[in-house]
């Protein structure tokens, strides 16, 4: 960090090409955004991270405003933060809520919590009639409250340049905008492949996980836990935090510091985790009986008739008539025990795992 | 993958071939977005149109089983047109010369006699790959899952070692893995040749570590690859414990599976439903699942991650380590007394040399790449910078060879096989979860709107394909991502159990079966 500027009255460090909200917040400034998403490209819609910068006649937007050297810039004086709750009080206007479950989406409590630290309660100042109208999708998924917008584009933006699939697209202007699809018709008719990013970017909870919504009576006081972890499917290996109440998994968000995916995710990792829950699993061990039929059992006898098969086989015909084969989804601990189980328990190197196929 | 995920993002000129990124891998897929938005070009060589063709500049499409044939024509042109990097072939690799002397017969015009593409545009991919300052190159089971998946990985290794497009950023040569552990899988020393840490298990000093390590004698042959102990059960093979593959979709041939697993004295599934395979057990043992289970994993990018259990297991369900160790207790083996997954995992770090670095607190942050090979070491984003493993890169002087089946008038229609976008693998999780089905509840296969005409086949009607092996009954849909004389179809739905059909051969080194080229008859009902 080459260059200096001033931040609220004190000197800070910053590099060339650094916006001024970017170099606020790495020194802790909490500068209001609501279309502000850090992986996406500056757009400077909202207005609420304007800052006061000594120059210059009006307020400037800090999301798109480079720092230069000897920039002397104040981020929260009486005025500054008094057009902010104005700008506020006019979004929440138009919104047929604020406040909204948690489990709409990864960031979808920015504007209630902007609504809290900027006090607007009670009687409005401000009335407005909704801009946005919801739409019936009948997807699974995804959710499209568009009374909730506030045009931000975060979902427009997300989907084009951190998807690539330029599935959301906005219709009208002025107050009439509207944020549809290509043709206006059902996310499963467009480009859509349903990865999640517009829900988990969403500000306002106008576009919903559908499918978390499902727990939303049962969470509806609580905010859920979660765990961070890594996606069961391909070998990408993207973060994602687990969603959890009540010992059940209610929802998945993407890890906006996961180093294999920054945030990103696609169907599978965002909506197909409920295997895990489903009745289908296994719960007891099973044994064939004389039957010729799989029979629940307890544990102490299928892991007795399990080794009992193993000493017999070896007993007869040797220590290579038995393999083993690890998988490839269950963790390293598996397979690594499954290679020592045939190396150094009956001598052999016949093991493999679901590679080849 | 040679080059970090990241580095997808700054290549000048991409080369996908055999990787369908976008349906199967499709959060890497948004790193080359990314890259083609910032204006790199992208070349994409596959049999189908799929997704990345239609992002492509240049899309290259071969007859299935032709890569090797393709990847030569292009290293003949960027030979004949200089645009190779000499001093990283003096530096750094060893048999150019020869490989020179043996491309100068593979032109693209004879490619094109192979492949079906267009000579020039072979020439055009050579010389933007050739002339490219950061030339990568990404590949999936489309270059593997052939008879000549070594020669085809071979060749692409000619093509990034003649041009010198490796050991940089955004460079490399990069296969994606498919999934979420398999590569720890082998990591772990789950392979019949090697230990973990691919220490080659002939090898007198690894011998003699392992020994040590466990104990006990260690064999000094290597073991037989999973194919051949499929086809030698119920002969010398006997027992089998299986964790956590559906072997019976998933392989090829099922019938030959199928008729390998009944065969067996004693076969023990683990795993966390009541799969097809499980079925065919003496002894089936209840996993935890995904979300219920601590552990580590190891991504595409050699990024080693923690799993987190973030639920109770479902009713009596054990972890995988858990019920090894009470079989291995039950049977007198020693080194199986562990109680939780962190010691097991530490074992394998202090055994294994690219994990040497790492224990169970040091991988909590997912920062490592391996190889780590020592406790201040930072890990290895990048492979094959300053030198490669082995010494020097070698050029292999590969040779075309035919696929095991080819079409003929009983078979006359290409068969190739995949994954789809919805649904992975052969649908134990994603056939149960939720909302899935809205985006695809059934499998089809995909024809193209010409051949159903002279096929006298239909639109969404069902049809008859057959193989040498067998035939299935599946429902034909319309598209021109299949191009005249190829068709498609996933393995992922059991009533249209595709895998009956495919099996027909296996490279003679990997044994991975040729699961993407299959000649098939396809006929109405």
């Amino acid at each position: 960090m080459t260059h200096k500027m001033e931040i609220d009255g004190v000197e800070v460090a910053f590099s060339e090409g650094e916006t001024i909200l970017e170099v606020a917040q790495r020194y802790e400034k909490e500068i209001p955004t609501l279309c502000y998403d850090p992986r996406l490209e500056p757009f400077g819609g909202c207005r609420l991270c304007i800052v006061e910068l000594e120059g210059a006649r009006n307020p400037v937007a800090s999301c798109t405003t480079k720092a230069t050297p000897g920039m002397v810039v104040r981020t929260a004086t009486d005025t500054i933060e008094a057009y902010r709750k104005t700008l506020l009080e006019m979004v929440i206007s138009e919104n047929r809520e604020v406040d909204v479950s948690p489990l709409r989406g990864y960031a979808s409590g920015e504007l209630t919590d902007l609504r809290d630290r900027y006090e607007i309660h009670g009687n409005p100042r401000i009335t407005g009639a909704t801009s946005g109208m919801s739409k019936t999708d009948e997807n699974p998924f995804i959710l499209r409250d568009y009374e909730l917008c506030i045009s931000c584009y975060r979902c427009v933006r997300v989907c084009a340049e951190q998807e690539g699939d330029h599935a959301i697209n906005v219709m009208n202007r002025g107050f009439h905008t509207q944020i549809t699809t290509e043709f206006d018709g059902l996310l499963k008719d467009s480009a859509c492949t349903f990865c999640g990013q517009c829900i988990q970017t969403c500000p306002t909870g106008a576009l919903g996980d559908k499918k978390a919504l499902r727990a939303a009576d049962e969470v509806a006081d609580t905010v859920p836990d979660k765990t961070r972890t890594i996606c069961p499917y391909c070998g990408v290996g993207c973060s994602v935090d687990v969603l959890t109440n009540n010992e059940k998994i209610v929802g998945i968000h993407p890890a906006m510091d996961g180093p294999a995916n920054q945030g990103a995710l696609c169907v599978k990792g965002q909506f197909a985790y409920d295997f895990v829950q489903h009745p289908d699993r296994l719960k007891t061990p099973l044994i064939r009986g004389e039957d010729g039929e799989l029979h629940e059992t307890t544990w102490k006898e299928a892991l007795d008739k399990a080794a009992e098969g193993y000493r017999k086989v070896s007993a007869e015909h040797g220590r290579y008539s038995i393999y083993g084969i690890a998988s490839g989804r269950a963790p390293s601990e598996a397979a690594y025990l499954m290679q020592k189980f045939i190396r150094a328990g009956f001598g052999s190197n016949y093991i493999d795992n679901c590679s080849r196929a | 993958m040679s080059n970090p995920l990241v580095d997808m993002q700054k290549p000048d000129v991409i080369f996908c071939i055999g990787t369908n990124m976008t349906e199967c891998h499709p959060v890497a897929a948004t790193g080359l977005k990314k890259a083609i938005a910032r204006g790199a070009k992208l070349i994409v060589a596959d049999p189908r149109r799929i997704g990345l063709a239609e992002m492509s500049d240049l899309f290259l499409p071969l007859r299935v089983g032709s890569d090797t044939a393709l990847l030569l024509g292009m290293a003949h042109v960027i030979a004949r047109e200089g645009l190779i990097d000499e001093e990283f072939i003096k530096d750094r690799t060893t048999g150019f010369d020869e490989f020179f002397e043996h491309i100068s017969q593979w032109t693209p015009e004879w490619a094109e006699t192979i492949t079906g593409v267009p000579a020039r545009d072979i020439e055009q991919a050579a010389v933007w790959y050739g002339t490219a300052d950061r030339g990568a190159i990404y590949y999936t089971l489309g270059i593997t899952e052939h008879i000549c998946g070594v020669e085809n990985v071979q060749s692409l290794c000619n093509l990034a070692l003649m041009t010198g497009h490796v050991g940089r950023e955004g460079t490399g040569i990069n296969p994606m893995r498919g999934q979420n552990n398999i590569q720890g899988a082998g990591d772990s020393g789950a392979l019949p040749n090697n230990y973990p840490g691919f220490q080659v298990v002939t090898d007198p000093e690894h011998q003699a570590k392992f020994k040590a390590a466990y104990g006990t004698e260690v064999d000094l042959e290597k073991g037989i690859t999973k194919v051949t102990a499929l086809e030698l059960c119920g002969d010398s093979i006997h027992a089998m414990l299986i964790d956590g593959e559906n072997t019976l979709l998933s392989d090829p041939d099922r019938e030959h599976c199928e008729h390998a697993l009944r065969s067996l004295e004693h076969l023990v599934v683990i795993d966390i439903f009541l799969t097809e395979t499980a079925e065919l057990a003496d002894v089936v043992l209840p996993a935890t699942a995904w979300g219920e289970t601590d552990g580590v994993c190891t991504n595409t990018e050699r990024r080693v991650q923690r799993l987190r259990a973030a639920v109770p297991p479902a009713g009596e369900s054990k972890p995988d380590w858990w019920i090894i160790c009470q079989i291995a207790q039950r049977l007198g083996f020693k080194g199986f007394d562990f109680d939780e997954p962190k010691p097991i995992f530490n074992e394998l770090c202090q055994l294994s040399p690219i994990y040497a670095g790492l224990d169970w607190e040091r991988i909590d942050k997912s920062e490592y790449q391996w190889p780590v090979p020592h406790k201040e070491h930072p890990g290895t984003p990048r492979l094959h910078e300053e030198t490669f493993v082995n010494g020097r890169g070698i050029f292999s002087n590969v040779h075309y060879r035919d696929p095991a089946e080819t079409i003929s008038e009983d078979f006359p229609v290409w068969l190739t096989t995949g994954r789809r976008l919805q649904s992975y693998h052969t649908r134990t999780q994603t056939g149960r979860a939720q909302g899935i089905d809205y985006l695809l509840s059934e499998e089809s296969l995909e024809v193209n709107p010409t051949d159903i005409e002279t096929w006298n086949l239909a639109d969404g009607e069902w049809c008859k394909m057959s193989s040498a092996r067998g035939s299935i009954t599946i429902k034909v849909k319309a598209t021109n991502r299949s191009p005249r004389g190829t068709v498609f179809a996933s393995f992922s739905f059991a009533d249209v159990p595709v895998n009956l059909l495919t099996g027909s051969g296996y490279d003679p080194i990997t044994h991975t079966a040729e699961l993407k080229v299959c000649p098939v008859r396809v006929e109405p009902l």
